[in-house]
């Protein structure tokens, strides 16, 4: 390793480059409150071992299975919810637009026997517009996120018990496309070893491809030996989770599907100008827009997306129950939706977030919802329980954003 | 009052100035920040922006870099009359400014924070050829600072001021407008930033600088124009003209605050040099 290299030059620096150099610099991190996914797979942990012990059927294949397939459409809104989390906002009406969104398709489908597609792309067109409209407010009128989306909340409730009309409910056919993707589709075994050998190939291969940009450009590099071990570590859990998911029905294309929109929109945050302006606004939003940034059009992309993937995540809802009803979209599904981004670790002071705490922060709940149901608790227990949990993702962001202050790493 | 102006020496009267403003006005509310305030800058030449605090030379760099809208007047670019309706708008010009508060988001890293708004491939951004012009910009500048990877919050005041400044340098920038730039700076870096303007001043660019400091004002700057409660209060050739008649358009007055003090101290000095006491009581109390 010559020292020479631009970015390592400053002799200040530590040169954290040996295994254990790379281990202390992730201990200080973390110490200094900036702690990225680590709550949330501590948390993770204590909440399998806990009801692993109370109950064995928890961490069974059977159960992980339907656990996923559970997370999936409320992790699908959630996504969206990072985005609005991620500009310093807040989508309280993702809930009802979800609903109201199921029930538009589910009677453009079902009683004026529309093509399935049409009604999805009519239904994903109305949400965006619906979060464009939230976007307006907060550009055009100085309108808090909050208020808007608490008025859209109630609005759109109205409108989704509207268009179910007396009977309050539309049931999807069972051999329709939406129904047996959400309910009965599950990944051919060899197609899942296949993808989990995938994943890990295409991240060595972008890791490599930087890594010799970086060398060539005479800036420090992860080596080549490093990348293989994360890659090689990588395939060997993805392995091992889909043999053991295999040994039952498997994974659901439902989870793939949301698993494919996470890595999307991972790519969108981090590493597109799209992405960088979202967190600048976050940042400060000052400064975002004395940089030449779009401001406004970057608040409405981030509603539109939000209120996209409501409505998307809503559709899948329907599917997995079969039928859009007066509860759709209703009860905890707001809440779920926005705890678990938190929980994930988004922060609710805007900037800082990552589309992978969507997907953590919803295995979480749906752990939690999981496992007090097979311990014969009702909804009341789960609602505490969540609560809490929420509590204490919350107070975790702030206490982190307060030692990251103190510790100059806002 | 010292507003007795004295045109510069230099061939710019004669070429049509890169910048110019007239009758530009801007109140808040009831407070008349700016009021017909003139201004014009030339290529290769560096305007000295004085005044006291509160007098509108931070107002003004703000109409110029389009954050806010002037009530009245007009501002001409190259010639030309141009509406600087947002920062975007000033971007594209080619006016590009450091502000007083920085603008930085303390959230992004140092390369995040120099491309904002003018990511390189903004589709699949390109942070390696980023990261690479980030450390020439700062080295150009002898910045001292550590990592290019960590939030600008983990930054001490004058490495953001360096960081903002750099950022200026992006884009091939026509007019380049610092507010108070070395106000947070060390010694060898305040010295880099003075090279600097004077290497934009031979490439051909416009400067506007903001300062409080004379010294640096008087040894870079060509012209100085002062503003007093937001007024043109005099434009003087930087080279022909003493400190104390700036300060005194500053101040309004040729008697103020800085001559007094001056005075009281070149007397307190005389008196110790003749081997007296160095001040009397009445003084002290004063
Ligand atoms: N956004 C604003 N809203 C209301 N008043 C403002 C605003 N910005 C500036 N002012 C007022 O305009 C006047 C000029 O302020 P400005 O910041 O331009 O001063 P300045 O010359 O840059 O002073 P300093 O040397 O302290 O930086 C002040 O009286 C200030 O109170
Ligand atoms: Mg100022």
């Amino acid at each position: 390793m010559s020292t020479l290299q631009l970015d390592r030059s400053d002799e200040r620096l530590s040169h954290d480059l040996t295994p254990a150099g790379r281990a202390r610099a992730a201990l200080r991190n973390i110490r200094s409150g900036d702690l990225g996914p680590l709550p949330v797979i501590v948390g993770l942990v204590i909440i399998a071992v806990i009801f692993q012990s109370l109950n064995p059927v928890f961490l069974s294949s059977g159960n992980l299975v339907n656990l996923m397939l559970d997370s999936a459409a409320v992790g699908v809104i959630s996504l969206g919810i990072v985005c609005v989390l991620l500009v310093g906002e807040i989508d309280l009406s993702v809930g009802s637009v979800s609903g109201f969104t199921a029930a538009v398709v589910a009677v453009l489908f079902v009683r004026h026997d529309w093509n399935w597609v049409l009604a999805v792309v009519v239904a994903l067109g109305i949400a965006t517009l619906i979060g464009l409209t939230y976007g307006l407010a907060l550009t055009r009128f100085g309108m808090p996120s909050f208020v808007a989306s608490l008025a859209g909340l109630l609005a759109f409730l109205g409108l989704q018990l509207a268009i179910l009309g007396d009977q309050g409910s539309v049931n999807l056919p069972f051999d329709s496309f939406l129904v047996t993707f959400a309910q009965v589709s599950f990944v051919p075994p060899w197609l899942a070893y296949v993808l989990a050998a995938l994943a890990p190939a295409g991240m060595l291969a972008a890791g490599y491809e930087t890594s010799s940009r970086r060398r060539r450009a005479n800036l420090s590099a992860t080596s080549v030996r490093v990348l293989v071990v994360r890659a090689v570590a990588l395939l060997v859990g993805l392995e091992f989770v889909a043999w053991y998911l295999n040994r039952e029905r498997g994974i659901g294309w439902m989870v793939v599907f949301f698993v494919a929109l996470v890595v999307i929109l991972n790519y969108g945050i981090t590493r597109t100008g799209w992405g960088r302006s979202l967190l600048a606004v976050g940042g400060n939003v000052e400064a975002a827009r004395r940089s030449g940034i779009g401001v406004r059009r970057i608040y409405l992309s981030a509603f539109a997306v939000c209120s996209f993937l409501a409505a998307l995540g809503g559709i899948l809802a329907a599917g997995r129950l079969a039928s859009a009803n007066l509860s759709s979209g209703t009860g905890d599904v707001n809440l779920n939706a926005i705890a678990a981004a938190v929980i994930g670790g988004t922060s609710l002071f805007g900037g800082r977030g990552s589309a992978w705490s969507a997907l953590l922060g919803t295995v979480v709940i749906a752990a939690i919802a999981n496992g007090l149901t097979l311990l014969n608790l009702d909804s009341s227990y789960r609602f505490v329980i969540t609560g809490l949990v929420l509590a204490v993702a919350v107070a975790i962001d702030s206490l982190a954003r307060r030692s990251r202050a103190s510790h100059g790493r806002a | 009052m010292t507003t007795t102006a004295s045109t510069t020496g230099n061939d710019t009267a004669t070429s049509t100035p890169l910048l110019s403003l007239r009758g530009v006005t801007k109140t808040f509310g009831a407070v008349n920040a700016l009021t017909d305030i003139d201004l014009d800058v030339a290529r290769g030449e560096v305007v000295a922006l004085v005044g006291d605090n509160g007098a509108g030379k931070s107002t003004l760099v703000k109409v110029l870099s389009g954050v806010h809208a002037p009530d009245a007047g007009t501002i001409s670019f190259e010639g030309r009359e141009v509406q600087v309706a947002d920062p975007a708008a000033a971007i594209d010009l080619g006016i590009a400014t450091v502000f007083q508060d920085l603008a930085l988001c303390e959230n992004l890293d140092v390369v995040g924070n120099l491309f904002l708004g003018q990511e390189r491939n903004r589709a699949r951004l390109d942070e390696v050829s980023m990261e690479v012009t980030s450390w020439e910009l700062l080295q150009q500048l002898s910045a001292k600072i550590p990592t290019v990877r960590i939030p600008i919050a983990s930054l001490s005041g004058g490495q953001r001021q360096t960081v903002a400044i750099a950022r200026s340098l992006l884009g091939d920038p026509k007019v380049i407008i610092l507010d108070e730039p070395t106000a947070a700076l060390g010694v060898a870096q305040t010295a880099e930033v003075l090279d600097l303007i004077e290497r934009l001043r031979q490439r051909g660019l416009g400067v506007i600088m903001i300062s409080h400091n004379m010294e640096d004002v008087r040894a870079v700057a060509d012209r100085v124009v002062v503003l007093r409660l937001g007024r043109n209060n005099g434009v003087f050739d930087a080279h022909g003209v003493s400190t104390e008649t700036i300060i005194a358009a500053i101040t309004g007055a040729s008697d103020n605050v800085v001559t007094r003090r001056r005075e009281r101290l070149d007397g307190a000095a005389g008196e110790a040099a003749a081997g007296r006491p160095a001040t009397t009581d009445e003084e002290v109390a004063r």
